[in-house]
């Protein structure tokens, strides 16, 4: 037996694709075909993850402004939590497509769904938000004290649980970064919270506030920096195409912001504005940063089939196939 | 060997059925597409023509929410001169003359097809069943993973979770649909059509167990026969999904087919995910504190 008989061949005359021929890095895959599918989660979820993290964080603040006998600032804070917090179901609402779609999330409760916990933390921490700021407005809710304390609780988690849901799958630029992933999150949080706060309460009375921002922007730098280094190769997406441009968006914005903050933040109201824009933008488009790094990890069969092969070879995975037959 | 998953049998009771699946062996697939054309009819799935893709004969690419059989076609080139008696499979599988991808017919070289019949894996530990925030995935009575129609509500959690890519979303209706083991047929005692209209028995269903003892033989015999890369895939309990209800016979490593080389449930890992997420949670509240007390009022 040598060769196949040309005359009898019926393969179609077609000039191999490039991507077609052992794709990248020496990855063997079928037709340089993804392995996975992409999300179909549209513009709406990453605005999510920013107005989830606003208000999570801006409720803790404004509760623990109010211990602290910073009224106003508390004000200003609550009103952030609130924007937040009416955004955040309104953006989950139009992504599924129809209102009562959101109901059917509330069907039961499951902890190996992190958008399952995470629908009913949204559910508490949005639905005692408004109460909580209506209440520090005006004091007209009744047991408001309650409303306040349930905000700035599970606002806490309704900052990183988006995290955990994004890692829980197995895309691997968000899976392989689950431990760093969350913290990322909560300096965006904290840093969004910190932004908003600070735009909206006269300078005089924000000084918690830019030191909130000032902190989740060095968090945030320190800790996906951290990240995209442990995710070593499996981090290059954050060095490609959207995912690269959101980021380089939300480092020069958010340098800018903070220095803007530190030099003139105290002095001038337009300054505090302005630095508090330039923040809010980091937090947000460090987001879109995260959420596109997946979409361009899961298109990209290398970024699946490499490691998982790589693991193979290096004897610390059996892998899912097995030559020696078990009779 | 275990075949339990998570709710099956346990919540089924006396209602269990024994654990059903498909045994796919891809050593004597012809790349009819019968497969593909009895599940699309059986199932009633909308027309995907997406056109001439140039792919060898595979013109679906992927399973997806209108493919839930997708034969692939991989030609590889095996070069000329091979007369030491090896066979085209052997020859192709000297390391150094495989190549995954297309290649025209060039003259004097040998080319050996492969192609195999791909569908969910009705995984035992199904990262899509447990992520879905309805319960619209399911396990039914017969081990296998089923998507409720009237439940599902789009959120599309499954999608990425899938370790394979099998779910997708139909852009008509914002759901997701995939391979139900023909979960009707099964409860009137049919098997599944694909399996049905299988003309070589590539494509073999019934029960888990007697499957993969039946797998065994012939993954013994082509062994014995030279064929040296023949392998099962996902027949195992100890591999990152605990095995799979389809699992299959293949003559190459799995990502030659676009299967994935060690695939593996995220749910393994959410012990660390949800620690990680309080722990950062806690960050965040101690920030908080150190921001507001940490300096002037
Ligand atoms: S192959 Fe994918 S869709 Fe099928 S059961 Fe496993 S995780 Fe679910």
């Amino acid at each position: 037996m040598t060769a196949t008989d040309p005359t009898t061949s019926t393969t179609p005359v077609a000039t191999p694709a490039p991507e077609a021929i052992a794709g990248d890095g020496g990855i063997r895959s079928y037709h340089g075909q993804p392995v996975l599918k992409e999300p179909v989660w549209s513009w709406e979820i990453p605005c999510y993850f920013y107005t989830g993290g606003l208000t999570g964080a801006s409720s803790g603040l404004a509760f623990l402004a109010e211990l602290r006998g910073n009224d106003l600032l508390a004000r200003r804070a609550w009103a952030a939590a609130m924007m937040g917090g009416v955004a955040s179901p309104l953006l989950l609402i139009s992504d599924l497509g129809k209102p009562e779609r959101f109901l059917n999330m509330l069907r039961m409760f499951k902890v190996t769904s992190p958008m399952s916990v995470g629908s009913w933390i949204l559910v508490v921490a949005g639905g005692s938000t408004p109460l909580a700021a209506i209440d520090a407005w005006t004091g007209w809710i009744p047991g408001g004290k309650y409303a306040r304390r349930t905000a700035a609780m599970f606002g806490l988690p309704l900052a990183t649980y988006t995290a955990a849901l994004v890692s829980n799958t197995a895309i691997p630029v968000w899976h392989k970064a689950h431990r760093m992933l969350p913290f990322v999150f909560g300096s965006g949080a904290a840093m969004s919270a910190g932004a908003a706060t600070v735009a909206l309460t006269p300078p005089g009375a924000a000084a918690p506030a830019r030191r909130l921002a000032l902190a989740g922007a060095v968090a945030g730098a320190v800790t996906s920096e951290l990240m995209e280094h442990r995710l070593g190769e499996q981090g290059e997406p954050y060095k490609q195409g959207a995912a690269a441009t959101f980021r380089r968006v939300g480092r020069v914005a958010g340098a800018a912001g903070a220095l803007l903050l530190v030099s003139r933040g105290r002095s001038s109201r337009a300054a505090a504005v302005a630095s508090g824009m330039l923040l809010s933008a980091a937090a947000l488009s460090t987001r879109w940063s995260v959420f596109k790094a997946g979409f361009q990890s899961a298109s990209d069969p290398k970024y699946v089939i490499g490691p998982q092969r790589e693991a193979i070879s290096r004897g610390e995975r059996r892998g899912a196939a097995r030559r020696e037959p078990r009779i | 060997m275990t075949l339990d998953t998570v709710s099956w049998p346990a919540s089924y009771g006396d209602e269990a059925k024994p654990r059903k699946g498909f045994f796919t062996d891809t050593s004597i697939c012809i790349g009819c597409k019968a497969c593909e054309v009895a599940c699309k009819e059986w199932n009633q799935i909308p027309m995907s023509i997406k056109g001439f893709s140039g792919k060898s004969y595979d013109n679906t690419l992927a399973l997806g929410a209108n493919t839930w059989r997708h034969v692939a076609f991989v030609e590889q080139r095996v070069p000329a001169g091979v007369d030491d008696g090896a066979s085209l499979v052997e020859a192709a599988a000297r390391a150094d003359v495989i190549d995954a991808g297309v290649h025209t017919y060039q003259e004097g070289d040998g080319l050996r097809w492969l192609m195999a019949s791909d569908v969910c894996k009705h995984c035992t530990d199904a990262a899509c069943l447990e992520v879905c925030p309805t319960g619209a995935l399911f396990r039914t009575e017969f081990g296998t993973v089923v998507v409720q129609e009237d439940i599902c509500n789009g959120c599309g959690y499954c999608i990425p979770a899938c370790p394979f890519g099998v779910l997708e979303q139909r852009k008509d209706d914002g759901r997701v649909w995939k391979c139900t083991l023909c979960y009707d047929r099964l409860k009137e005692d049919q098997q599944p059509a694909c399996a049905q209209a299988c003309p070589t028995d590539s494509i073999q269903f019934g029960e888990l167990d007697e499957l993969r003892h039946r797998a065994e033989g012939r993954l013994k015999r082509l062994q014995d026969a030279g064929q040296a890369e023949a392998r099962l895939y996902l027949a195992d309990d100890d591999d990152g999904i605990h095995g799979a209800g389809a699992f299959f016979l293949l003559l190459d490593e799995p990502e030659v087919y676009g299967l994935p080389p060690d695939p593996v449930d995220t749910r393994h890992e959410l012990g660390s995910i949800w620690s990680a997420a309080g722990a950062a949670a806690l960050a965040l509240g101690a920030g908080l504190i150190a921001a507001v007390f940490g300096g002037r009022r």
